[in-house]
């Protein structure tokens, strides 16, 4: 099972750095969600894929899974969403006040 | 057990969720948010006072003892910070009052600022590696919001980039989180020292070394800054002060933190990577200085130097360098903060932020002027002012450890602030104004003569009582240089 999710963490990796490189501002976006995704899976393989118990029966429980990793993703999967939206916002307004979504036009300029 | 500690979070907190309700009533919102800062400007006192007294101060969250709970740590280190940010922030917004825009006001300048300060607070304070992660969000989305409040081209396609990085760095810092609990089950920066002083793999912990220096270099823009000078120059100064007194510096706090408390044992020479970095970042920063001809360019690659001062102190990592790292640390927020808010009085005094428009403003605005000299004085590191004792001691802890080079290279990039500074000070103070046709100088307003004041006064202060807060550095230092101290101090328990 964790070569599967190796796999998979690498395949989003790579896929969102490819986004990331291209010129268009929607695919960079897109890529930046790919690539927090394939962090979320690398979390959850890193502390170790458990199943058959629940995370927490009390403290005299037989066996449990490691609560933490979930309470981890949820978190960072709540920050990635606003800030993706708050990404998403921008780059629309910020295409129709500079009318271009090629990162090339959006260079500075010398004068300023 | 202290719970004193939360209240420099929950203040600004509180009062962002405040603010937003009062977004039409501008002198309510400006009232609420002075109150706010002087408040906990005085809690922030009380707290380094009781860690002076009392060691370090430590709060459990919802009493679930480390290593399972959130803890809340202030040592000396972090308890000086909040109170420096604190004093910051206090400058910036009293000088944001006159010169942020009456259409930012009414949309959410004063909440996002607090927010802002939230963040920082809480990565100052925070004694866990995810919470430090939140903590940064939290400033970061902050922070998005303020650089691009007012929606003005260049604000537009400069946030762009920011937050691009930001959202890339987060993300490794996410990776770096995965793997150091994957390989040593924690996440409690004390528990974390401890388990790593056990952990026999070395060289994956290098790996996760290398990963989490990536990751707060890109934040403070050591080496890797080259989206800092864009970004920082597309806000108005208000908010570019803020930026560069503070969130350069909680990259270079968490760079103390991490390579002090948690990867301090050796691993695969991160020490000595952190001084090629430190290194690269000084000279391509005096190139910055010295290549361009607008202030606020000037002024960005002056942070960009200092950073690359502070971790030249890092990386040689005894207690001299370590004491005078977090000296210089607090002088630079102060000083650079004064720096930024008095170079917005000169671009509002001359109606441009090139060299080559300015002239003759000493005849207009002495006070301005004064302060300038003042200011660059002190940036450079002539005694009484606030500079010198940080720079000794830092020069002095490179030369015991024979690190010359390296030393020679921080003395030289000082000769570039100076060059820089003087520079700025001659084309706009001296000679005749340019344009002696305009009527009416803008005019300043009397609370940004406060903050600028105010401003000069601390880093007077603490030049001339130097000797004071030297004891309380020293005291930050020795907990830097003994993380024993600190481990206990949290696990005690």
């Amino acid at each position: 099972m964790e070569l599967y999710m190796a796999l998979a963490i690498g395949v989003l990796f790579a896929v969102g750095l490819y986004q990331i490189l291209s010129k268009s501002l929607l695919r960079i976006i897109l890529g930046t969600s790919l690539l927090t995704h394939g962090v979320h899976l690398l979390l959850l393989t890193m502390s170790r894929l458990k199943t058959g118990a629940a995370p927490l029966l009390g403290e005299k429980a037989a066996a449990y899974a490691d609560p933490l990793p979930q309470a981890l993703i949820l978190t960072s999967i709540v920050i990635s969403f606003g800030v993706t939206s708050f990404f998403f916002v921008l780059a629309y307004k910020a295409y129709q006040r500079l009318g271009t979504d090629d990162m090339e036009e959006l260079r500075g300029r010398e004068d300023e | 057990m202290n719970n004193v500690l939360v209240l420099p979070l929950i203040i600004p907190l509180f009062t962002a969720i405040v603010l937003i309700f009062l977004t039409r009533n501008i002198s309510a919102q400006r009232w609420i948010s002075v109150i706010s800062v002087l408040v906990n400007i005085a809690v922030a006192g009380f707290m380094v006072y009781q860690v002076h007294a009392e060691g370090i101060q430590t709060l459990y969250m919802g009493g679930w003892l480390p290593p399972h709970g959130i803890v809340f740590v202030a040592d000396m280190l972090a308890a000086l910070l909040v109170l420096t940010t604190m004093v910051v922030a206090t400058g910036c917004l009293l000088y944001s009052f006159r010169t942020i825009g009456e259409d930012r006001e009414k949309h959410y300048f004063y909440t996002f600022y607090q927010f802002l300060l939230a963040g920082v607070i809480g990565s100052f304070l925070t004694g866990d590696l995810f919470n430090l992660f939140v903590c940064f969000e939290v400033m970061l989305i902050a922070s998005y919001a303020l650089i691009v409040l007012g929606g003005t081209k260049r604000q537009l396609r400069e946030t762009l980039k920011y937050m691009l990085i930001n959202i890339i760095s987060s993300t490794l810092f996410v990776a770096g989180v995965a793997y150091l609990y994957g390989t040593v089950g924690t996440l409690n920066m004390a528990h974390l020292s401890q388990r790593i002083a056990e952990v026999e793999q070395v060289g994956v912990l290098s790996v996760i070394g290398i990963l989490f220096l990536i990751v707060f270099a890109l934040k403070a823009g050591l080496f890797l800054f080259y989206w800092l000078p864009g970004s920082y120059s597309a806000p108005p100064i208000a908010v570019s002060a803020l930026f560069g007194a503070l969130l350069t510096k909680v990259g270079l706090y968490a760079i103390l933190r991490t390579f002090t408390l948690i990867f301090y044992h050796d691993t695969g020479g991160i020490h000595e990577i952190i001084g090629w970095m430190s290194a690269a970042t000084m000279i391509l920063g005096a190139f910055g200085v010295v290549a361009y001809k607008d202030i606020m360019r000037i002024f960005n690659y002056n942070i960009i130097i200092s950073v690359g001062f502070i971790a030249f102190g890092i990386s040689v990592a005894t207690r001299d360098s370590l004491d005078g790292a977090v000296f210089y640390l607090i002088h630079d927020m102060l000083a650079k903060a004064l720096l930024f808010v008095l170079g917005g009085m000169l671009i509002a005094g001359a109606g441009t932020d090139k060299l080559g428009g300015m002239g003759g403003l000493m005849r207009r605005y002495p006070a301005v002027g004064w302060m300038f000299f003042i200011v660059a004085l002190a940036l450079v590191g002539i005694p009484p002012l606030s500079g010198f004792l940080g720079k000794v001691l830092l020069v002095r802890g490179g030369l015991d450890e024979g690190h010359y080079w390296l030393t020679a290279l921080a003395l030289a990039s000082s000769l570039m602030v100076l060059y820089s500074l003087i520079k700025v000070f001659m084309a706009a103070f001296w000679g005749e104004s340019k344009e002696m046709d305009q009527a009416e100088p803008a005019p300043i307003h009397r609370s940004a003569y406060v903050a600028a004041i105010g401003l000069t006064v601390v880093v007077v202060a603490v030049g001339v009582g130097s000797e004071w807060v030297y004891s309380l550095a020293t005291q930050a230092g020795a907990v830097l240089s003994d993380p024993s101290l600190y481990i206990e101090a949290v696990l005690k328990e």
